[in-house]
């Protein structure tokens, strides 16, 4: 039986892995984006002390390596007395870690959002929250689309740490392939076409809904 | 305070860093007043609009829109965001740079704080909107997106956005100042039909002869004073200061 044969009788185990993984991915990511806005939002409006603290913890997570965080949720919190699921504290790490970066990044393009165009939402009676919501937010999110894109990459490759904290997705199914029978090289190459063709379909779809963004003329390709 | 006063501005003082920019100004407008106000760049023109909305915070001094104080409360003390954004929109602003919601269409645009700061259920509100369109002339735009219009255009949605909160008072800061010449008509031209329609307006402009067409108070600011407040004919044609005197000779 060849190295290739092997793995295809083993495709249940790589699809429960894949699956597993999109499963994260998309928990994770999710959540990501929503912390990220809440994130934006919290920064909203004169500097105080509470934002400067919110703006030093983000910063701190961008400058971690994810393993770190993975390996501190999992392996330091118990010698605290605090027990995680690993699963759950695999999708709770990386929603955090990716949420730093998503606020970074909707940050960034807030500092150069009109000052008229929130005038014009006072001078109508809007509040924060709605103003935010509903003029702010969206078309940072439209400005913003390309970065989101490559995060929702950067996030996906992130979720092959979590192999480290025994969580059962498509790298560690790859990761005991390879030991059972020795065949690192094949089943690794499986997994990098799994992550391929998943990032593939998220550039393609990102790129569709710049489509949204061109109308209003928010992207000038 | 009667109901018929739209605007009433009592003791307005405010101060950049240690400039003093407005100094005790006093103006009443009444409602179906159309009041506009001139000075040389810098007299604090957009200031004092910025006060009557409270986009600028004064230092000292009251206003009141349709007998409700602004930005305090009665006992002088500030206003909650709520409070001060229901008061807000009883007035409605057009600015030099539109401002225009740039990720909704036209229609949106106006229907926009209708629905959402008002409460007004969506099918009255664009409704509404439509007339309004119908209104400044830009009916077949409904659809169209901010990015894709001209800024006379722009400037139309952005009157109709302000008429759509149905306000007490329009406020207009320098609404040609952005625009080709070839553009400036076609607003003036919609501004003169509210003021014939009644509406009550407060307008900053450079525009000398559409002033004296449009308004029925003429206020002259000079280094944040009012220096001179007249009907357009004394104003125009009869200028009791010399600072006044000056600035019309400046401005054909
Ligand atoms: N946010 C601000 N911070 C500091 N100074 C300001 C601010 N806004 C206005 N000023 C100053 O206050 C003075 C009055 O400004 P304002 O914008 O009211 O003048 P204006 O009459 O509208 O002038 P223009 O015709 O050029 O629009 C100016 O000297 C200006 O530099
Ligand atoms: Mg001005």
């Amino acid at each position: 039986m060849s190295n290739w044969e092997i793995l295809w009788q083993a495709r249940d185990e790589f699809w429960a892995g894949f699956l597993s993984t999109m499963q994260i991915f998309g928990l994770s990511i999710t959540g990501a984006f929503l912390i990220g806005c809440f994130m934006l939002y919290l920064l909203e409006g004169r500097p105080s002390g509470g934002k400067l603290s919110l703006r030093v913890f983000i910063d701190g997570m961008r400058m971690l390596p994810f393993l770190m965080l993975a390996y501190l949720l999992y392996y330091g919190l118990p010698t605290f007395g605090i027990r995680l699921d690993a699963w759950w504290s695999g999708v709770g790490a990386l929603a955090v870690y990716h949420g730093c970066y998503f606020a970074e990044i909707f940050r960034g393009s807030r500092l150069v959002f009109p000052q008229g165009q929130i005038e014009a939402a006072e001078a109508h009676g809007f509040t924060r929250g709605k103003m935010f919501l509903r003029l702010i937010l969206p078309q940072i999110v439209m400005q913003t689309r390309p970065l989101i894109g490559n995060q929702l990459i950067y996030a996906l490759k992130d979720t092959a740490f979590l192999v480290i904290i025994t969580v059962r997705e498509l790298t560690a199914a790859a990761n005991s392939l390879s030991g059972t029978y020795f065949i690192p090289t094949e089943a690794f190459l499986v997994v990098i076409g799994f992550y391929w063709a998943v990032s593939i379909a998220m550039e393609i779809i990102i790129k569709q809904c710049g489509r949204f963004g061109a109308k209003r003329g928010f992207d000038h390709a | 305070m009667p109901e018929t006063t739209a605007v009433s501005i009592r003791q307005l003082s405010k101060s950049f860093a240690d400039v003093e920019v407005l100094r005790d100004v006093n103006l009443e407008v009444a409602a179906g007043d159309v009041v506009t106000i001139l000075g040389a760049s810098g007299s604090g023109k957009s200031t004092l609009l910025r006060c009557i909305n409270w986009l600028e915070q004064p230092d000292r001094g009251s206003i009141h829109i349709a007998g409700e104080r602004i930005g305090l409360d009665d006992s002088g003390k500030r206003m909650g965001a709520k409070a001060l954004a229901r008061v807000r929109a009883k007035t409605g602003m057009v600015f030099q740079s539109f401002n225009l919601w740039p990720h909704l269409n036209v229609l949106h645009n106006i229907t926009e704080a209708p629905i959402h700061v008002m409460g007004k259920p969506r099918d009255e509100a664009e409704t509404h909107a439509r007339e309004l369109l119908a209104k400044v002339g830009l009916s077949d735009k409904a659809e169209a997106y901010p990015g894709t219009l001209s800024g006379g255009q722009k400037q139309r949605v952005a009157i109709a956005r302000a008429l759509a909160m149905q306000p007490e008072v329009m406020l207009f800061d320098e609404p040609t100042s952005a625009l080709d010449p070839e553009l400036v008509g076609e607003v003036l031209a919609v501004i003169k039909d509210l003021s014939a329609e009644g509406y009550t307006m407060v307008i900053v402009t450079h525009e000398m002869s559409f002033a004296r067409a449009v308004s029925n108070q003429v206020v002259f600011l000079d280094k944040g004073l009012i220096v001179e407040r007249a009907d357009p004919e004394s104003f125009f044609d009869r200028p009791s200061t010399t600072r006044v005197q000056r600035f019309l000779e400046n401005h054909g």
